[in-house]
């Protein structure tokens, strides 16, 4: 059993079926990649198991419990934290307070009104906080604005603001997308990082293969809605059916 | 210094001093003179100079730290001021009860309009709210009469029940009052030609606004005020991160409608009388306007856009023709008649036309509001001392 097992989940938006029936089991602390040629269902399938979508047919069951019919913030009390395409973050904030949030969210859970006391009383959390913007390495931007950031720094943090509330599954959607290749490489090796030091599963949604071959252990290809094959990288790279379905598109990828 | 940090101390601190030196602030010229005019230093304006400033203190709660923008205050207004003024009706003359209910009305009102009204965002939100509000003004005016007391609106009468107060003696008219203080004691200080009035009813009704000031600090200051930013900011990553952003949204909503029910329940308890137009549509704008002149989502934004408003409204809407006419008497006579045909438009009953121009002017050149004005001239000070701007880009958020 995996920590996420994905049975039968099927999505049709109107005359298109966007999911077909997708099976998918990703096993405690490895790091499983989910590719595909664009419009294969990747992110109908990421926005199915956050909970934003519910598939007509199928069960998604996180760690023993279903997901399905939770809303996004029940299923990250679950321990599922999500990464976004471009850098979700909170820009009218500075960056410690982006940092806090999350801390506040993982101790008082989904509501706390709390009006009264000061933040600045709250040390364990300001602690908190600190201690993942040091380890980040963001500790001399805690005052910044999260919005004047660089794109690089704002996907650090975004990061950073998913690990402090330490989710048993970190998803990414394709977390280097429209990055230079210094930051993709950056980025390859802060995941490679959070894997050693923390026992984590990710889920890794993403187009460059680079990242996809340099961390997954694991690799679904998911083609018009379906899995096509699921297999280690090695396997993958020399499969005939992905080269046909996906790789073949580009080879230089590969 | 009462669990603030220094700075807002120190704003507490000026709030305060403004409050309890507001009669002699406001009455800067002498009694008699060509300027008395501008002398805001009267109770009845001072009253509305206060209770103001807390309903648009309450409604940047909402505004200012969430960004959803209610077209609907002014029914939380009126809704406390009806509770009120029953309160004075049936139980007593004493303000306290009237005010403590008016909160409490108000603020069930606001859970019901809010619980409804934030199953939208954005324009659909606004709208929801203005469509509860003018719903409630127009039963009021109607169906609600026998509660409202429709057109006429309600007042305190010589016959009503009041089980706490004792009979009052024939002929007497029910007076406010806090413990037998009456509301509208005042003495006057002469001092020269110049008068001061100190009014029981402002000090009670300022002491109320700097109590409110206080708390909405607070709640600026804690983690409620920094989730409600998080609203404004990314309710998107705020729901991924665990947080479930509605009942945050809906406190804030409470909290600001409680706010317009004690600033509802104060102007009963000064003037002694109630009526539907209150929670017409214009007074849910007003009190935007408020918010946005002074400084939205700042501390003390929305009270000098209050002060602002409500000084505009009362005295530059009482310059007149003849007013006109003797500040440009110094002029040959075609020019001085041009002078007031041109000012003319802009004060008296065109007070609104000013008011209009320089809301624009702030949009415009000072999205940040009044606030933003004060900031950048004091940075204009600051650095022609010659002090060296940190340069490491720090930035405080809801200042």
């Amino acid at each position: 059993m995996g920590i996420l097992e994905v049975k039968n989940v099927g999505k049709r938006f109107g005359g298109l079926q966007a999911l077909g029936n997708v099976n998918l089991s990703i096993a405690e602390n490895s790091v499983h990649a989910i590719i595909g040629p664009n419009g294969a269902g990747k992110s109908t399938l990421l926005n199915v198991l956050v909970g934003k979508l519910i598939p007509d047919t199928g069960s998604v069951m996180f760690d023993g419990q279903s997901v399905l019919g939770r809303k996004p913030y029940e299923i990250n009390q679950m321990g599922i934290s999500r990464v976004f395409q471009t850098p979700e973050i909170f820009g009218d904030l500075s960056v410690q307070e982006n940092m806090m949030i999350p801390c506040f969210a993982k101790r008082d859970g989904a509501f706390a009104m709390n009006g009264y006391g000061s933040i600045t009383s709250q040390q364990d959390m300001i602690d908190k906080a600190e201690e993942m913007l040091v380890n980040m390495k963001l500790a001399d931007k805690r005052h910044m604005h999260a919005a004047a950031m660089s794109r690089g720094d704002k996907r650090r943090l975004e990061i950073a603001m998913c690990l402090a509330q330490d989710p048993r599954l970190l998803l990414l959607d394709e977390p280097t997308a429209g990055m230079a290749r210094a930051d993709t490489n950056n980025t390859i090796d802060l995941l490679k990082q959070i894997k050693e030091e923390r026992d984590i599963t990710i889920a890794i949604i993403e187009h460059d293969m680079h990242v996809v071959f340099s961390l997954a252990e694991r690799i679904t290809v998911l083609a018009q809605g379906t899995p096509l094959v699921e297999d280690t990288p090695d396997k993958i790279k020399g499969h005939p059916k992905v080269r046909e379905a996906y790789l073949g598109e580009s080879q230089d990828a590969a | 210094m009462l669990g603030l940090s220094k700075k807002d101390a120190g704003l507490l601190a000026i709030v305060a001093f403004l409050c309890i030196f507001a009669p002699f602030l406001l009455n800067p010229f002498p009694e008699g003179s060509a300027m008395a005019q501008f002398n805001a230093g009267y109770p009845d304006l001072m009253q509305r100079l206060v209770i103001f400033g807390i309903f648009a203190i309450g409604f940047n709660i909402l505004f200012g730290l969430t960004g959803y923008l209610s077209f609907g205050h002014a029914a939380f207004l009126g809704v406390g001021s009806y509770a009120a003024i029953w309160m004075m009706k049936l139980l007593t003359m004493n303000v306290v009860p009237a005010i403590f209910v008016s909160v409490l009305v108000a603020g069930l009102f606001s859970l019901l309009v809010g619980w409804i009204s934030l199953r939208r965002s954005g324009i659909y939100f606004s709208i929801l709210t203005l469509a509860f509000a003018q719903m409630s003004y127009a039963l009021a005016y109607s169906v609600l009469t026998p509660i409202t007391g429709g057109e006429t609106g309600l007042q305190p009468k010589y016959t009503d029940p009041r089980i706490l107060d004792g009979a009052l003696p024939a002929g007497q008219s029910p007076r406010a009052n806090l413990f037998g203080l009456d509301m509208k004691a005042t003495t006057e200080l002469r001092l020269g030609d110049w008068v001061f009035t100190f009014n029981a009813g402002y000090y009670i009704a300022a002491a109320t606004m700097l109590l409110a000031f206080y708390l909405s600090i607070r709640i600026f200051r804690s983690p409620l005020g920094m989730m409600l930013r998080a609203v404004k900011s990314n309710q998107q990553r705020m729901n991924y991160t665990g947080l479930n952003s509605k009942p945050y949204t809906l406190a804030a909503f409470v909290i600001s409608g409680m706010y317009a029910g004690l600033a509802g329940g104060l102007l009963v308890a000064m003037d002694t009388q109630v009526g539907a137009e209150r929670m017409f549509w214009t007074a849910s704008g007003e009190v935007v306007l408020m918010t946005i002149l002074g400084g939205a989502g700042t501390l003390i934004g929305p009270v000098l856009g209050a002060g602002f408003i409500k000084y505009m409204e009362n005295i530059v809407s009482k310059i007149n023709e003849t007013v006109l006419e003797q500040w440009f008497a110094f002029l040959p006579d075609g020019l001085s008649d041009a002078m007031v045909a041109i000012v003319y438009p802009f004060v008296g009953k065109g007070w609104h036309l000013t008011l209009g121009l320089l809301f624009m002017m702030v949009v415009i050149f000072l999205p940040g509001g009044l606030v933003e004005g004060g900031q950048r001239i004091g940075r204009l000070f600051r650095s022609k001392k010659s002090e060296p701007e940190t340069p490491d880009g720090k930035t405080t958020p809801a200042e």
